[in-house]
């Protein structure tokens, strides 16, 4: 079951709230890139690294005030982000029917934009926090913005490969062209 | 009746022992007129058709929440201990506001109250004040700040210290939890709904607020607070309420999937105004 352009029998009539095919689309990938970031922040960087490891924290390089705004406004959004992609994902489900390669693609770019975002501009750039601490952080990084990239990578590739054909014979495809 | 701290208090001020069992008196009294309005309310409006058992079950649970938290041991226990101060925080402050909010109580007064007195409670509603308050940034405010006030200032002190500031302490937090919810995730009629987008960003900023809040408490006790009564509290308050705002989270995009449902009712009917529309079914 996929999205697929010229198919009327797949979107509801004008009685309905009506909602294009490319806004469909649209929201399709926002909702993996929103549930990819999502599981990011809640899930991957905030459960397993910081609560479980605990290798490291928000307390590093500004005061404890910044830190504690920054670390509530993180929590608060990365929760918010993780449901929103979540019903977004049944909204276009009910409407449509998802292409699971597509939003798979948006997931894994959500996951590892969010983890480029962290390892370059958070860990290097304004060095709030670090992987870990007391110990030679290099390999760490290497392995942290390398498998980010790669995640990355892989996402935007089948992004790409699964963009609907309007956009392909139109070569108006918002990524990869 | 008979309270830890009141008690305790009691051979120094007798008095006070007295204003105690005046404001337990009162509570009971509140959340009797609570159980029995609502199930008066049912049995008045059988006529108009049926009501989900589920609201009626969350209003009990509700108002059982209160009790407990208002009322009894840990009620008494919240006297000295943080801890309990702070689970009684989450049951009168967000638990039994969220339960009380999602069992309709306008709608049932609605549909049992004679004509115009429903109008009165419906213009009422409508009114430019209750607009502003019921509005999901001043319900953030009233919520947020009232707990920065709290635990920021002398004001927890005294809350332990006087029975009426207490008691106002107590009305205030179920009050603007209740508005906060309503505000957000409300099942009652509510003609000047906030946007989507406004609701979320109120949404969010209260999150933030509240654990904002409940890891500086843990730094920050309040003085008269232990160590690890201190750290305990903020821990429940941080878990307990990300529990809590975990579901309005849920419960506000739910509400947004209910509204935003395909209807294609409208196209079944006349499917010859647009002749495109006989394909109008949403596929699953």
């Amino acid at each position: 079951m996929s999205i697929s352009p010229g198919d009327p029998g797949q979107f509801p009539g004008p009685g309905a709230p009506q909602v294009p095919h490319a806004r469909l689309d649209r929201r399709q990938v926002v909702s993996g890139f929103l549930f990819g970031c999502g599981i990011a922040a809640s899930v991957i960087d905030l459960f397993i690294f910081h609560l479980v490891l605990q290798w490291h924290h928000f307390y590093d390089r500004s005061t404890p005030e910044v830190a504690l705004i920054a670390d509530g406004f993180f929590h608060a959004f990365g929760w918010f982000i993780t449901v929103a992609g979540l019903f977004l994902l049944a909204d276009v489900r009910r409407r449509s029917g998802i292409n699971w390669r597509r939003w798979a693609g948006a997931t894994a770019t959500g996951v590892g934009l969010f983890q480029l975002f962290d390892g370059v501009v958070n860990h290097k750039v304004l060095r709030i926090h670090q992987i870990r601490y007391d110990v030679d952080v290099l390999p760490y990084d290497v392995v942290w913005i390398g498998s980010a990239l790669i995640i990355l990578a892989v996402g935007s590739f089948v992004l790409w490969r699964t963009r609907p054909r309007e956009a392909r014979a139109t070569t108006r495809g918002r990524e990869g062209t | 009746m008979n309270r830890q701290g009141a008690s305790a208090h009691g051979s120094h001020h007798g008095s006070e022992a007295l204003t105690w069992v005046v404001f337990d008196s009162f509570i009971i009294t509140v959340l009797v007129v609570m159980a029995v309005g609502y199930a008066v309310a049912l049995r008045v409006s059988r006529g108009r058709g049926s009501w989900p058992v589920y609201r009626t079950t969350l209003w009990y649970l509700g108002v059982a929440c209160l009790g407990v938290g208002l009322i009894g041991p840990i009620a008494s226990a919240g006297h000295t201990s943080f801890t309990a101060h702070m689970f009684v925080h989450l049951l009168v402050g967000m638990v039994g506001p969220l339960l009380l909010v999602l069992a309709a109580p306008v709608t049932v007064a609605l549909r049992a109250l004679p004509l115009t007195s429903a109008r009165w409670l419906s213009r009422t509603l409508r009114s430019l004040p209750v607009r502003i308050i019921t509005h999901p940034l001043s319900a953030v405010l009233l919520n947020a700040g009232g707990l920065w006030l709290l635990y920021t200032t002398d004001l927890y002190h005294a809350m332990h210290s006087s029975v009426p500031v207490h008691a106002l302490v107590h009305l205030h937090l179920f009050l603007a939890g209740y508005v906060l919810t309503a505000s957000l995730v409300g099942v009652d009629p509510a003609p000047h709904r906030a946007s989507m987008r406004m609701r979320s960003a109120a949404l969010i900023l209260f999150i933030a607020a509240h654990q904002i809040l409940a890891k500086w408490l843990y730094a920050h006790p309040p003085d008269v607070v232990g160590r690890a009564d201190g750290e305990l509290g903020a821990q429940l308050m941080y878990y307990g309420g990300d529990v809590v705002d975990v579901s309005l989270i849920v419960l506000l995009f739910a509400g947004w999937y209910a509204a935003t449902r395909p209807r294609v009712t409208r196209a079944a009917r006349w499917p010859a105004e647009h002749p495109q529309d006989r394909f109008g079914s949403p596929r699953r």
